[in-house]
């Protein structure tokens, strides 16, 4: 598959070095500014970003993400802008691989053909559906692939091995690795559970391995990077968002650049 | 002889399977195996029907509502009385078989979401019954609507968490519990109350709500000779229409009628009708399930509408779309106006208050009972009785 992001995980293999993949909301605080924010997190040196799709019942995600997503939808937003986004981003010739983060409901509505036309065409490099487990996964699986788009898989530490097998099956890109039972959110520390679940995920396939829930400083990238190929930071890139932004509406200038600074501190 | 059973991945149909987050597979995987292994075990369904026979007070009784059927000038009216259940609606039913299985599991800690209420108070029940930590989670909105529920839960040993995102109603309740979920597997069983969410909530709900239909099915034959000509019942995620329609589906002349809440109106967010297309219905994922979904074109879902709690949610459970596509049960719907009318005009005319979600079901009987002959008849499921209501409904006729 000719993708950017398995050109960027080899890449970084070969330089023996760790990854990093920060996650933001599309569309908080307005869908302007993500596409300065994500400029911001090529140069900020990312790995792979995710782009968060806002969704109205966000099941899997705690306080601060709802929060990022009830902000972004106080006006309504189409994958298709998210989408345009993206586009405007690669215009400017950045070229970091560029993930779209989502629950399923706003994808099939779009119409996951289309989706993935218009994904390839804009510069979307792959897929994450937080409640597409594997079982669901293979039609979309199937658009995606044919279109050379990945479709990354997350897995559990409650996932059996013979769960861990049917979900390394349907993963391209690499393998998301929830660090514990429970929401999105900011810890201090990465559960034991961790390093467990991502030498079990290794059994049963040779993709890169991202280490995601909970991962909110430098210490603790540099912890994940031990032990896998990359770390995302989603819930404490997004908190500094809303505290740096209290009022959606009217974002003051250095927003932007305050973000970024935050973000490079992340990286050890 | 179609036998209306899910295929292993949970799908009637279209309709249903999972979708969830990959850290809740391995419990439904583990429900699924621990309710397949009780279901055909005569001592687990021995110790739930005596439950609900001892417990409960089953079986409920089939009421020949004469007044109401001279009234409306038709068919002859039945109502099925699970009003009278313990706790004051059909909840109990599922709470019962569910909180068996949550012992028969060694859940320790048990969570649910509730609408209205009654799911919260049935499950309040059984937990103290069993001497289990409960928790529910309700929506602001609907903890002000029912307010005395919450005092019930609480007195029960419960502990209502509010929950104050979105609509701030059951959808809403339910992400809450599903977040406790995620987050305390090990521990946890969650008690859904409705036939909804992901395999094999759907199913089990219905399975255990089915003593609905089974009992009313041997009463309407030992007091008429024969099989009623309808069947008619409120449906909010649907578990008391599919528990009293399920054990007819196979009788061909019998004909189902799910009443959807109608709300204010038909614009997207004044009702809780999902088989509205032009409302904003429209098939999609949510909580867990494909089914029918009132959502905007970006795949938001939408707010909803109803006076009635257990009424106002934006998904219906999935066997109910299934059956909507192969046009086996139809699906209509009574707005808020016509539920608190029909509300008042059983308590005259029957004295029986009903609960504001039955109260959708009997607004229906006004249209539907003058179109049969007084030959025919239709059994009505009185799901809930209405004390919990009386308090909003005051308020909403002195307003008025």
């Amino acid at each position: 598959m000719n993708n950017r992001i398995i050109e960027k995980f080899s890449r970084l293999k070969s330089d023996g070095r760790g990854g990093f993949i920060p996650f933001i909301v599309a569309g908080d605080p307005d869908l302007q500014t993500t596409k300065s924010l994500i400029i911001e997190l090529c140069k900020a040196d990312a790995t792979v970003i995710e782009l968060g799709v806002p969704f109205s019942d966000p099941v899997a995600d705690g306080v601060t993400i709802q929060t990022s997503a009830e902000r972004a939808l106080r006006k309504p937003i189409a994958v298709r802008d998210i989408l345009e986004i993206v586009a405007d981003v690669r215009v400017e010739g950045f070229e970091t691989p560029i993930i779209l983060f989502s629950y399923f409901n706003p994808i099939l509505q779009f119409g996951l053909k289309e989706f993935a036309e218009k994904a390839k065409a804009t510069g979307v490099d792959g897929c994450l559906i937080t409640d597409l487990v594997p079982e669901e996964a293979e039609e979309f699986r199937a658009i995606l692939a044919e279109k050379e788009l990945c479709l990354i898989m997350l897995a559990a530490p409650t996932s059996s091995d013979e769960r861990l097998q049917k979900i390394c099956d349907k993963a391209s890109g690499f393998v998301y690795a929830v660090s514990r039972a429970g929401v999105t959110g900011a810890r201090t520390e990465t559960s034991s559970d961790a390093k467990v679940l991502v030498s079990r995920i290794r059994k049963f396939t040779g993709l890169p391995i991202a280490l995601g829930f909970g991962i909110s400083n430098a210490s603790q990238v540099e912890e994940t990077w031990k032990f896998a190929d990359a770390a995302v930071v989603g819930s404490a890139i997004v908190a500094e968002m809303i505290k740096s932004s209290p009022n959606p509406d009217s974002v003051e200038e250095d927003f932007v650049e305050k973000i970024g600074d935050f973000v490079k501190k992340l990286l050890p | 002889m179609n036998n209306y059973q899910p295929n292993e991945r949970g799908y009637w149909g279209e309709f249903g399977g999972r979708f969830v987050p990959e850290t809740l597979m391995f419990p439904l995987e583990e429900l699924t195996e621990m309710y397949f292994s009780v279901r055909d075990d005569a001592d687990f369904q021995a110790q739930f029907l005596q439950l609900l026979k001892d417990f409960s007070g089953r079986p409920t009784p089939l009421f020949h509502a004469q007044r109401l059927s001279e009234k409306l000038g038709g068919a002859q009216i039945y109502l099925k009385r699970e009003d009278l259940g313990h706790t004051g609606s059909h909840k109990i039913n599922n709470a019962i078989g569910q909180v068996l299985l949550a012992r028969k599991m060694g859940k320790k800690r048990v969570i649910a979401e509730t609408g209205a209420g009654q799911h919260g108070v049935a499950t309040a029940t059984v937990c103290a019954l069993f001497g289990l930590e409960c928790v529910v989670y309700m929506g602001t909105e609907d903890m002000r609507r029912q307010a005395l529920n919450v005092f019930r839960m609480r007195l029960l040993g419960a502990e209502v968490r509010g929950v104050d995102s979105g609509s701030k109603t059951l959808k809403d309740a339910i992400n809450e519990a599903l977040r406790d979920w995620v987050t305390n597997v090990d521990s946890t069983y969650y008690l859904l109350g409705s036939a909804l969410g992901p395999h094999p909530y759907p199913l089990m709900v219905r399975d255990f709500q089915s003593v609905i239909g089974r009992e009313a099915r041997e009463q309407i034959i030992e007091k008429t000779g024969s099989l009623p000509d309808c069947l008619v019942a409120c449906v909010g995620g649907g578990s008391n229409a599919i528990g009293l329609f399920h054990p007819f589906l196979n009788d061909e002349s019998v004909r189902m009628i799910g009443v959807e809440a109608g709300g204010k109106g038909n614009v997207l967010g004044e009702h809780a009708a999902r088989f509205n297309e032009q409302g904003g219905g429209k098939i999609g994922v949510l909580q867990g399930t494909k089914s029918y979904l009132l959502q905007d074109t970006n795949g938001q879902i939408a707010l909803t509408h109803s006076v009635s709690a257990g009424l106002d949610y934006a998904s219906i459970g999935p066997e109910h779309s299934f059956l909507h596509s192969i046009k086996r049960a139809e699906y209509v719907s009574a707005s808020d106006n016509e539920a608190l009318d029909a509300f008042q005009i059983l308590s005259q005319t029957e004295g029986i208050i009903p609960a504001l979600e039955s109260s959708h079901a009997i607004a229906y009987l006004q249209k539907l009972a003058p179109e049969l002959s007084p030959a025919q008849t239709i059994i009505c499921n009185l799901s809930g009785r209405g004390d919990k209501d009386v308090n909003q409904v005051q308020e909403m006729l002195l307003t008025k």
